[in-house]
């Protein structure tokens, strides 16, 4: 069957920015730069603890995964994954053990040599115990064998899918060593404030809301990289300074949206800079309509549909998203391959057909003109949320739902929505990261405990649902189980239990200055080792 | 002592003994002051939605229930709320102000970090506005009524109703950005190896901006109340004996008016040393200054408890000593003032 005519999708790039696209010269990409140099980076928060193999979050990752090395890392196209501490993977036909073969003639910055045993001890004692992803794609993890140096078996005590484990390396195989960790309290240890790595930049020094500094590291393993002496984090926590420091050339770059959508519009103009949307492919955040099921008008999926057909997502991305972004289709980007499927339910923006739905439902307009009250709260960790909740609250009055807006900050939206489930509509920002068995499901599968954040605290509770997938998460044929996902999909996209509207990258501001940037999915938490000043 | 002539060691044993007790009544009056603003805070931190592993959890993008339960019995924070308090008073009793949770650092070593920045900043731009606000006060005043008073009152009036952050943000575009005359953040330069005078230097230099941004809200204030001041002693009997005397115009406003209307400045001062330290949270992050302010916003946002309390700890000790001070000098300005 012909798939079903796509809502429009664009490039990332549009207008304004058609300027700052071409400033990506296609040679460029491979020019190679002089060695030496600082690289003046802005930081907007700095981590708690800089452990990324406990804490797998890309703001940790955005500094630390130049010290510390995942085994793999995510690149686009072929197999997704770029060698890196492990120089190749064998998963068994069994479904019960993958070998990794490990790099040699790598050495920790403190000059100890590096080995799989630094592997196995990360993996048992830090992925499958500490990590916030880990416990559940490690969770069967029964032991890593290591019969030599340059060898890693990771055996499992039931057959699992060896794609989300290859799927998860990008993110979740952050190796640490052994030698300063055995023995001692992982989470509290020292060496989390100070980490010691593998990878091509040592952590120098740091001083606490002012600066992160790292420096080259000249026994990298890999010959002549990397190539900048220096990294050099400027802790900056307001926008506009930053969009500042960029204009005055005081910074090369700035990741993650440092600075706000108008301003990013605005220097994409300014000579010597650019824009990019581009590296995020891997880290693509989908601003989602969260929906309390426990409403007995949210129940009704008709409600559901209505607001969604109330919504116009092509206003809402040149809006508030100025065209960064694209519309969203379902539960899984775009650029989620193998899994990414067209095929789903669609919804265009049809205020009349939604009102037709409300009508259905039993929820008529009062003597008032609304049909019955919701209250919204938007994560406030975006600038997108916060006014797609403001968008939000306008479409839904106009088919007569009476709509207001809840602002509280991080820890207080975190409470409210997702330990209290004092809310009625939230507007989140949902990660997908690379597998949907990592992030994706927990926001659709039921039985999550009270208080665990971007999961499924949405009192949505569907048996098929669950089955779904669970058969998913314990398929070990990549084939059936991209399948099961597809399936998962149109489940998602005809139940409806929370409203996906657009896949947002963030936004990187880039002086002309750096060389080979932004060429990975995750760029900003890569290595940085080929990155070079002109 | 036996040196000095025998009236002046009896005055001044006798201005010491009145400080002592001034002193003495402030420490007794501060204990309790001090363990209301800790309980309060603490109240009010239990009392906003959500605690510091929620914001941790957000900030890391999120946890399975496992890690979650594991950082809460980490921090303390599956004890009910009185007995968290109660370990909490018993810490800060023995001055021990525990680990902050945001940082994993103690809490009184990342203050002491912060304290000169924010010290620093605050010493400049109140002397500034201090300095500013005398001079354009005593100005307005002798011209009262003609356009250069109105235009200093105008101006002052427009400066102290446009919101810091946006001074500050202006500044630096025309400062740093168009002209590349001053440093745009930071409260030196990054990872320097500058020392001595070069780095006083370049620290000088890094505070032009958030100095002149913080002081000029206050200018107004300062100003204001100045010649206010000097407008109600012009009324009095001695500047009409002053100007019989045939004293110049300069030498009755600088030598007889001022110091008579100098007084509410000084309150003032004090007063707004609290104010300050709350100021200053919007400058420090416009200017990516590290200084308490922002460290107590960062804390609040992420509900680190330890370092908040930490925090109001120290400024309500400053402020305590900063007003002590000021009614020291009270009595040194004007004698007829008891310390009371």
């Amino acid at each position: 069957m012909a798939s079903r005519s796509r809502v429009t999708r664009r490039t990332v790039i549009k207008g304004a920015l058609g300027a700052a696209g071409s400033s990506f010269i296609p040679g460029a990409a491979f020019a190679q730069g002089k060695r030496g140099g600082v690289l003046m980076v802005a930081a907007d928060s700095e981590a708690t603890n800089w452990n990324g193999a406990i804490a797998a979050s890309n703001g940790v990752f955005f500094v630390t995964s130049k010290v510390l090395e995942p085994l793999a890392d995510q690149i686009s196209g072929g197999s997704g994954l770029k060698p890196v501490l492990a120089t190749s993977w064998t998963p068994a036909a069994d479904g019960r053990s993958i070998t990794f073969q490990i790099r040699q003639g790598v050495k920790w910055h403190d000059g100890k040599d590096f080995s799989s045993a630094d592997v196995a001890f990360s993996a048992m004692e830090v992925w499958k115990k500490l990590q916030n992803f880990g416990r559940v794609v490690f969770k069967d993890l029964e032991a890593v064998e290591t019969p030599n140096p340059q060898t890693a078996v990771f055996k499992f005590s039931k057959p699992i899918p060896s794609q989300l484990i290859l799927n998860a390396l990008p993110a979740l195989s952050t190796v640490i060593p052994k030698h300063l960790y055995e023995g001692t309290e992982i989470a509290q240890n020292p060496a989390n404030q100070k980490p010691v790595g593998t990878g091509p930049f040592t952590f120098a020094e740091q001083k606490r809301g002012e600066f992160i500094r790292l420096e080259r590291n000249p026994n990298y393993w890999s010959q002549n990289q990397p190539m900048v002496d220096r990294i050099l984090y400027r802790v900056m926590a307001d926008k506009g300074a930053t969009a500042a420091a960029h204009e005055s050339g005081d910074l090369h770059l700035s990741c993650f949206s440092a600075v706000s959508t108008a301003d990013a519009v605005r220097l994409s103009k300014v000579k010597g800079l650019s824009v990019s949307t581009k590296g995020y492919e891997g880290i693509l955040y989908t601003c989602t309509v969260e929906v309390n099921h426990k409403r007995k008008e949210l129940a009704d999926v008709r409600v559901r549909r209505a607001i969604r057909h109330a919504i116009d997502p092509k206003f809402l991305l040149d809006t508030v998203f100025q065209g960064f972004g694209a519309i969203a289709t379902g539960p899984i980007p775009a650029s989620g391959a193998p899994f990414y499927t067209t095929d789903v339910a669609q919804y265009p923006f049809d205020p009349a057909k939604a009102e037709a739905l409300l009508d259905e439902a039993g929820y008529k307009k009062g003597s008032d003109g609304n049909r019955f009250a919701l209250k919204i709260l938007p994560a406030p960790f975006f600038e997108q949320t916060r006014l797609t909740g403001d968008y939000l609250r306008q479409a839904l009055r106009r088919i007569g739902i009476d709509a207001q807006i809840e602002t509280n900050d991080a820890p207080g939206h975190i409470a409210k929505v997702y330990k209290d489930h004092a809310y009625d509509l939230a507007i989140a920002a949902l990660v997908y990261r690379n597998d949907p068995a990592i992030s994706t499901t927990v926001l659709y599968r039921s039985g999550t405990p009270a208080g665990v954040p971007f999961a499924n605290q949405y009192s949505y509770v569907d048996a098929d649902m669950d089955k779904l997938i669970d058969q998913a998460a314990s398929e070990i044929n990549a084939d059936e189980r991209t399948k099961l996902y597809v399936a998962f999909q149109k489940k998602v996209m005809t139940d409806l239990p929370i409203i996906p509207l657009i896949d947002f990258p963030f936004l990187s501001v880039v002086s002309d200055k750096v060389v080979n940037h932004h060429n990975t999915p995750r760029w900003p938490c890569s290595s940085w080792a080929d990155v070079s000043l002109a | 002592m036996s040196a000095s002539p025998k009236g002046e060691g009896r005055a001044a044993d006798y201005f010491a003994g009145r400080a002592l007790v001034l002193v003495r009544r402030r420490l007794a009056q501060a204990l309790p002051v001090i363990v209301l603003i800790l309980v309060g805070n603490f109240l009010l931190l239990k009392l906003a939605p959500g605690d510091a592993v929620d914001a941790y959890i957000a900030t890391i993008g999120g946890g399975d229930a496992g890690v979650i339960a594991r950082l809460r019995a980490e921090y303390g924070l599956d004890q009910p709320a009185i007995v968290q308090l109660g370990l909490y008073l018993w810490k800060a009793i023995r001055l021990d102000l525990g680990q902050a949770v945001l940082y994993g650092q103690p809490v009184l070593t990342l203050i002491l970090e912060r304290l000169p920045n924010t010290l620093l900043l605050m010493a400049s731009s109140v002397s500034l506005a201090f300095g500013l606000g005398v001079l354009l006060g005593v100005a307005a005043a002798r011209r009262v009524g003609r356009p250069e008073d109105t235009a200093i009152i105008t101006l002052g009036l427009v400066v102290y109703a446009t919101p810091g952050f946006w001074l500050g943000l202006m500044l630096i575009v025309i400062f740093s950005v168009k002209l590349a005359w001053l440093p745009l953040a930071g409260i030196e330069t990054l990872a320097s190896t500058l020392t001595g005078w070069e780095r006083v230097l370049d620290i000088a230099r890094h505070l032009v901006l958030p100095t002149v941004s913080l002081a000029l809200i206050y200018v107004a204030i300062y100003m204001r109340l100045m010649r206010a001041g000097m407008l109600e002693v012009y009324g009095l009997d001695f500047v009409r004996t002053a100007k019989a005397k045939g004293l110049t115009d300069d030498r009755i406003a600088w030598r007889h008016v001022l110091p008579n209307a100098i007084l509410p400045m000084v309150t003032m001062l004090g007063l707004q040393f609290g104010t300050l330290l709350g100021g200053s949270v919007v400058i420090e992050s416009v200017f990516s200054i590290p200084g308490i302010g922002r460290l107590a916003f960062e804390s609040v946002v992420n509900r680190d408890l330890n370092t908040l309390l930490g925090i109001v700890f120290m400024s309500a000790l400053l402020v305590i000593t900063v007003n002590l001070i000021v009614d020291l000098l009270y009595a040194q300005l004007d004698p007829r003032i008891e310390s009371a």
